[in-house]
Order: structure tokens, then sequence, then C-alpha cells
């Protein structure tokens, strides 16, 4: 088998792109828009059982709906773009040739295989244990097999990405060290390797226990290893979603990092701290102790917090230091007002962002402090935390990018640039809302992953007050804004890569330049040091964001100091 | 475009922090430093923290202990469950099963309880609304968390952690008196 060494230069960026890296990369992101497709339909039914008035479907068919939608959202539609990210920040910014193009179409093949068992099993009926089937509650044998086939077929892409990167070094694609994009993708990777290791741990002895050979799986070491696996794959989503937002003020602004020591360090963080976000999962539950709770929460210092907290500076911020440069200097904002909010590349981005930090990022501090957790575990706060996080926070990047893709990857023009412009905000803004509602409800009590939050028929019965009622119908509303937008994304997309005029190819070449930052950039550095770059705006944020952060996070200490002792 | 390009300067690690960076990671440190003392701070000084006392139990055992608070202190029934008024400073015992809280108690305001909480079956949420109070109910688990209701009235326990066909209708129920 000779080695495909032909890569095409896209014309309209400068990209150069391996063939059957390009192959690859569409057929992971076409794989991940189906799965957001089934995802997002589960979501629209999802959204109308929740929503009390209308409240939908009947019991079974919503925890159905409710498990596929978490298992196509949160696994397959992320991890499929993600593995079409890893291929982009190896193969085609360090304009090197993928690794062994072969293997990953076999890895792209257990992924859809193993995607499509899933389905098919919580298709079937007996398989409603949802995302994190928490044992003794048994699936159908094959639930689990689909989720291991699939992460088998992730290894794999994960191993592509780091051989590509020694590809990349040893035919010298590249000058000086990886771009800050790749180093984050780089991150990604070696959390989701570990990530997959914790699950191999977990899930493949509960396939055999599902199967007979095994007689008993301890509940509670099922909860510590299966949240090794569920929350550091998360990481893996921030690590990505991150690189991602670095990739797009690159791409829209021609920003810079502000210091690429600060921005790589803050990456190297989620590495370090990766386990911190498992063990919130952990602080209502019996066996384990305080001390434990406490250190594993935070390994006595929050360090993923404080990383994301400086890529929430540094982003922005980099983003700021080169409006200015072009003139933007007014005020504080001036350089945020006349960003390009109708390009839904930089849009979806900077929604991303905000309601990442805002929502997702102090809302999961706050859950996860460890007596905090005891007013918030289990509540549909929980739910109202990831939609925020994941849904707009990963999602909303991921989409913004796709629209930087499709002419530059795919080759065509984007159709409907009307409601491409509008997209990300009717799809952020609806799933802020609807994270904010969650949250919320789940304040006032009311259960995630539940049917029926009137308890009709009960003997006992329980009513929630009128206020939660509302909340969780603002949150059936917002969650049908979200399926809109998200639609709104699917149309655009796929519909571009179907009927979208097509653009030129660009040359074809066997040896192209290596990637070097240009001279000019080089002479002139970072600024030139300490103090230079002018961010005042960014700061301004962030401090808003800090100040938010500390109230809220009082408040909470308030709300529990007024609840029943506990000791 | 630099982020998606190799750093302008070889030498990258060796440029100096800009400022803005150094007073934004240093507030956000001290920030961080004040998440975590809060944790053993309120260990000392706060009134709601889980013990650290649980057991390891059969749903044979536990069942059988549930069974001798009800036969020992039952008063009333309702909805068809057996509602126990324990003495104060009592081991009581809630059992989590499918689809049910299993019994009802009706204890003092500002008295404290012994709650012994495990599940028979699958893995149960204890959520004591509207006080929004949670945690974690395991088969094969015993917890013990010594509880102090601080206000009377009739107390809803919703199951939180979902438990199959039936885990919308889990209720079970905590009445607190003066």
């Amino acid at each position: 088998m000779a080695v495909d060494r032909t890569f095409r230069i896209c014309p309209q960026t400068g990209l150069a792109y391996h063939r059957s890296a390009e192959q690859l990369m569409k057929a992971h992101a076409v794989a991940g828009v189906v799965a957001l497709l089934v995802g997002g339909v589960l979501a629209l039914f999802v959204a109308l059982t929740r929503w009390p008035a209308v409240h939908m479907l009947p019991a079974d068919r919503f925890y159905q709906a409710l498990t596929a939608h978490g298992i196509d959202m949160l696994i397959f539609w992320i991890i499929f773009f993600e593995i079409a990210v890893l291929y982009f920040t190896s193969s085609t910014l360090l304009r090197a040739r993928l690794a062994s193009p072969r293997v990953g179409w076999a890895g792209f093949a257990l992924m859809v295989i193993g995607a499509l068992i899933t389905n098919w099993a919580i298709l079937r009926g007996k398989s409603s244990v949802m995302m994190t089937s928490y044992v003794p509650m048994p699936a159908e044998p094959s639930f689990y097999l689909g989720l291991i086939l699939f992460a088998v077929g992730a290894l794999i892409g994960c191993f592509i990405f780091l051989a590509t990167l020694v590809i990349a070094r040893y035919e010298r694609t590249y000058e000086g060290s990886i771009p800050l994009v790749t180093f984050g993708a780089l991150t990604a990777c070696i959390i989701a390797i570990l990530t997959i290791a914790n699950g191999a741990i977990i899930l493949i002895p509960t396939w055999l226990w599902s199967l007979g050979y095994i007689s008993n799986i301890d509940p509670l070491m099922y909860r510590v290893v299966w949240w090794a696996l569920g929350h550091p794959s998360q990481q893996i989503n921030v690590s990505a979603h991150v690189a991602v937002w670095y990739a797009i003020a690159a791409i829209v602004f021609g920003a810079k990092p502000m210091s690429e020591k600060v921005s790589r360090m803050a990456f190297l963080l989620y590495i370090l701290f990766l386990q911190l976000a498992s063990a919130h999962h952990l602080l209502v539950d019996p066996g384990v102790s305080a001390e434990w709770k406490m250190f594993n929460t935070s390994y006595a210092m929050y360090l993923a917090v404080l990383a994301s907290m400086i890529h929430g500076l540094t982003v922005p911020g980099s983003i700021e230091v080169a409006q200015r440069r072009k003139g933007y200097t007014k005020g504080l904002f001036e350089w945020l007002r006349k960003a390009p909010w109708g390009n839904p590349v930089f849009s979806g981005m900077f929604i991303s962002l905000v309601v990442f930090g805002f929502l997702g990022g102090i809302s999961g501090v706050v859950m996860g402090t460890e007596q905090i957790n005891i007013i918030i575990h289990n509540t549909i706060y929980v739910p109202g935390h990831f939609h925020a996080t994941v849904a707009t926070g990963t999602t909303l990047a991921f989409m913004a990018l796709t629209y930087f893709l499709i002419p530059t990857l795919f080759r065509r023009e984007l159709i409907m640039q009307g409601l491409a412009k509008w997209q990300p905000y009717i799809f952020g803004i609806s799933m802020a809302v609807l994270s904010l509602f969650m949250m919320g409800a789940g304040t006032l009590g009311v259960a995630r992953r539940h049917w029926d939050m009137a308890f009709a028929g009960n003997p006992l019965g329980f009513e929630y007050p009128t206020t939660a009622y509302l909340m969780m119908g603002l949150v059936g509303i917002a969650g049908v804004g979200a399926v809109i937008g998200g639609a709104a994304y699917i149309l655009i997309t796929v519909g571009s890569i179907l009927f979208g005029r097509k653009l030129p190819a660009g040359e074809i070449t066997t040896q192209p330049e290596p990637v070097r930052a240009p001279v000019s950039e080089a002479l002139e550095g970072h600024g030139g040091g300490v103090g230079v770059l002018e961010a005042r705006g960014t700061f301004a944020l962030a401090m808003l964001l800090l100040v938010s952060f500390v109230i809220y996070y009082f408040i909470n200490w308030k709300y529990l100091a007024s609840v029943w002792g506990l000791s | 475009m630099s982020a998606i390009l190799p750093p302008a300067q070889r030498l990258w690690w060796k440029e100096p922090v800009e400022r803005i960076e150094i007073v934004w990671i240093v507030l956000a440190f001290v920030w961080c430093l004040i998440l975590t003392f809060m944790m053993p701070y309120w260990h000392v000084f706060g009134k709601q923290n889980l013990s650290n006392e649980a057991y390891r139990t059969t749903p044979q055992a536990f069942a059988a202990k549930a069974q001798a608070v009800v036969d020992k202190w039952k008063v009333r029934e309702v909805g068809g469950v057996p509602v126990v008024r324990p003495p104060a400073g009592a081991d009581i015992y809630l059992v989590g099963r499918l689809w049910q809280w299993w019994p009802a108690y009706e204890l003092k305001k500002g008295e404290s309880y012994r709650l012994h909480l495990s599940s028979l079956d699958w893995q149960h949420g204890f959520s004591l609304q509207p006080v929004n109070i949670n945690t974690q109910v395991l088969p094969g688990y015993e917890m013990v968390i010594t509880i102090t209701p601080n206000e009377a009235g009739e107390y809803t326990i919703v199951c939180n952690e979902y438990c199959g066909i039936g885990h919308h209708n889990m209720l079970g129920k905590i009445f607190v008196v003066d």
C-alpha cells in the first residue's frame, strides 16, 4: 500500500488538507450531525413531556427517550465531532499526513456500529437505564456492548491523532512547537485515553454481569469508577471546545494568545486536576468520607477551575487585543461592539464562552461543593448545569466551527446565510434560558429524570410550589426554542453539503510548505512584553464573572444554613 | 493567526507573562483557595454536614430493623403506610424500595434522630421536600444521618434517582410536629 501524500490547499484559507484525512473528518462530522439529529428529535419529546401543561409522552416512552437523548448527545454527537477535531488539529493544522487512514476507517466503523447497537438496544425498550446505567438496574447486554465498541473506535481515533503528531515532527511539517490549538486538542486526547480506560474498567465487567458471568457489581464501586469515566469525559469536551474557541479567535480575528505559556499551562491543569469533577457526583453517597470528598473535589486548590477561569480571560482577551490593534480602541467595549456579530462562527463561539462561564462554570463549582451538594444533588439543577456547559459550551462551539468548515473542508457555500446568522442566537439563548430555569426549578426541589412532578394518583401526594410549575413550563418553551435552533443548524449544514454551491478545490500538492509563524509576527512577538497588551474590557468582564461567582456561591451557603440540621 | 500556528517566538516559555494575566491568575487562585477552605470551615462551624457513618448491610437485615421500629412505635397509617412516632434521639430506619419509601415518621421539631437509609433493590434518591435535602441511597449500604427538623409541617420524600417505570410515583412522608 502506497502512503497517500497528497494535500489539497484550500484557496480561501490556505489550509492544507491531507486527502485521506479529509474524507475521515467529513465522515466523522456527518456521523456526529446524524447523532445530533436523533438526539434533537428526542430532546423535543423530552422537553414536551417535562413541560407540565403538555406532558406528552407516556412514562415508559419518556424514560426510553431520555436515555437515548443523553447517550446520542453526550456521547455520540460530541465524540464523533471530537475525533474530527482531533484529525483537523493534527493533520490539517500541522500539514502532516494522517497516520494510517485505513485504521482510522476501522475505528470509524466501530464507532458507527457501537452507536447503532446501543441505540437499537434502547429502542427495544428493555434498556431504559439512563446514560449512567447505575447497577443493579439492568440493561440488555447489547446496551453495554455498543458503548464498549464505540469507545474502542474512539480510542483508535485518539492513537491516530498521537501518531500523526509523531509523523508531523518526524517529517518536519512544522517549525517550533505545535500550535496552541493542537496543544489543547492534545490535552483532550490524553484525557480521552484516560477516560476510556476508566470506562473499560467499569463497563466491561458490567457487560459481563449483564451476560451472567459476574454475579454482583457493587453499586458504590460502580459509581466511583463510572464517574471516573462520566465526568472526565466532560473534561475532554472542555479541552476540545476551549481549543475551538482559540481556533475561532485566531481564524476570525487573527488573534494571538496573550501568553502561550499561560494558555498552555491552563490546558495542562485540566489533565493534572482531571478527577475533581468525578468526586462531585459522590458527595452525598454512603461510605465515602468527608475527608475523601473535600480533597478529591478540590485537590486542595481547585486548579481545574482556575484553568477555566484563565481561558475565560485569555480567549476574549486575545480577541480584544487583536481588535484594538485594528483601531477599535474607544472605551472599554468598542472592540466587542464592533465584533462581527452577524458571523455565526464568531457569535456562536462567543455565546458558547459566555454561557459556559457564567451559567455552566459557576453552577458547576457551586454544586460541586461538598455541603452545598446536599441541596442540589439529583435535582433538575444538575441537567441545568450541563446544558450550560455541554449543550451550550461544547455543542455551540462545535456548531460555530462547522460554519467555518463547510466552505473550507466540504467546499460548499453556506446556504440560507440569513438563517445561519440567527442560528447561534436562537440555539444559544434558548439553551441558556433552559439552563437557568432548570436550575431555578432544581432549587425548588424538582427532581431530574422524572416523568410526573404532579405525582398524579399517588395516595401520599405532594405539590411543588406554583413557581416550580411555572419554571418547568419555561423549561419546556426554551427547550422547544433550542430544538428549533438545533434544527436550523442541521438544516443549514446538511443543506449546504447537499445543495450548496460548489467551491473550487484548490491546488493539489504532495509537498506542502511547512507551517511556520510569519516572520513579521515573530518580530512583533506578543506585543513586546509585560503590560503592553491592552485588554481592559475583558478584565472588566472577568471581574463581573468573579463577583457573580462570589455572590452566588455565598447565597447558596446561606440557603443551606436554613435547612434541617444534619450531622 | 497564531493560535493555529506554531508560536511566533520559538522560546515561548521564556517570554514574560502579561501583567493583566498575572493579576487575574492571582485573584482567581485566591478565590479557589477560599472555595477549598469553605468545606472544612463548614464542617467546624456549619450545621449541615453529612456524617461519615455508614455500614455494609443486606436487604434482609435492613428490612428487619425497619420492621422492628414499626412494630414498636407505630401510631397510625397514611395512604397505607405505617406512621412511626419514635422517641427523640432514636435510631430510625427508612427503606427505599420499588417504588415506596417505608415507613412514614412523625418527628418533633428541634429534636434529633439518627436516620438510617438503605435500599432493598436498586439505587434510589432521598429527596426531602420542600426543604430540598438530597442524598443517594444504595442497596447494601446503610448510611446514618442525624437529622434535626427545624420547622413543623408535612414533608414529602421524593425519589430523585431514576429507578425504573414507577420512579415518579415513589413517595414517602415525614411529619414534623411542635
